[in-house]
């Protein structure tokens, strides 16, 4: 099982703070985890129609969309950030 | 190794006592730049920000960013605080102050954690509208990435 955490308008759109998934075996990158979530229903879809724009962080680290994500105990999925 | 202060919370901060605690009883510093970030009403149409964060990589991705400026610039002590929650036009949302042996140092130190701080940390704004209608999250700026880059 692997922990994602989502926030702002992802976690809106979601509908869920965090959730554990069980990620199949073909989902490797970053990337491939916003495609594989898009297939698990409307309002992923609606949250990562854009998957380019989406950050990704893996354990509290940005990562880039074609960094693999094995061994990752915490993802989180969030728009651009605009702190400051 | 200069360590620096940062601290991520609801709680207003205050200018002075941050200063006081970076320079009392030092004679080695010359230049202390402190930058303020405050919350706007955009001309009468927002009520309020309200902040949201990603607890624990907010105080880490401000706490590499303050470590690659003190390296960067030679500071000689910086500190980071933002705030989260709901804030309202006029208070406080961020604090950045850098100190250093002369001013160049501390100048560009300042600058330079706040254009990391801006893309970088995981924090996101939603407006609050004054009339009550529907709230919308800011949108990131293509400046904000641009006055990034220019440190690279």
């Amino acid at each position: 099982m692997t922990k994602l955490v989502y926030f702002a308008w992802v976690r809106e759109r979601i509908g869920k703070t965090e959730e554990d998934l069980d990620l199949p075996p073909e989902v490797l990158t970053a990337r491939d985890l916003l495609n594989h979530l898009k297939t698990l229903g409307e309002e992923y879809e609606n949250a990562l129609q854009y998957p380019e724009v989406i950050r990704v962080a893996i354990d509290q680290e940005h990562v880039e969309h074609f960094e693999k994500i094995a061994g990752a105990r915490e993802i989180g999925i969030f728009p651009p950030m605009t702190g400051g | 190794m200069t360590m620096p202060t940062i601290r991520v919370q609801t709680d207003d901060f205050d200018l002075q006592s941050e200063i006081d605690l970076l320079t009392a009883g030092r004679m080695d510093i010359g230049a202390v730049v402190s930058f303020c970030g405050l919350c706007r009403d955009e001309q009468g149409a927002l009520s309020a920000l309200e902040l949201e964060h990603y607890p624990g990589m907010a105080e880490a991705e401000m706490n590499r960013i303050a470590l690659l400026a003190i390296d960067r610039f030679s500071l000689l002590g910086l500190t980071a605080i933002h705030r989260y929650g709901k804030i309202a036009p006029g208070a406080n949302i961020v604090l950045v102050i850098a100190v250093a042996s002369h001013r160049q140092a501390a100048f560009d130190g300042a600058n330079f954690v706040m254009d990391f701080l801006k893309t970088s940390a995981p924090f996101w704004k939603k407006e609050h509208a004054a009339d009550g209608s529907p709230r919308s999250w800011v949108d990131a700026k293509d400046a904000d990435d641009t006055a990034r880059d220019r440190w690279r």
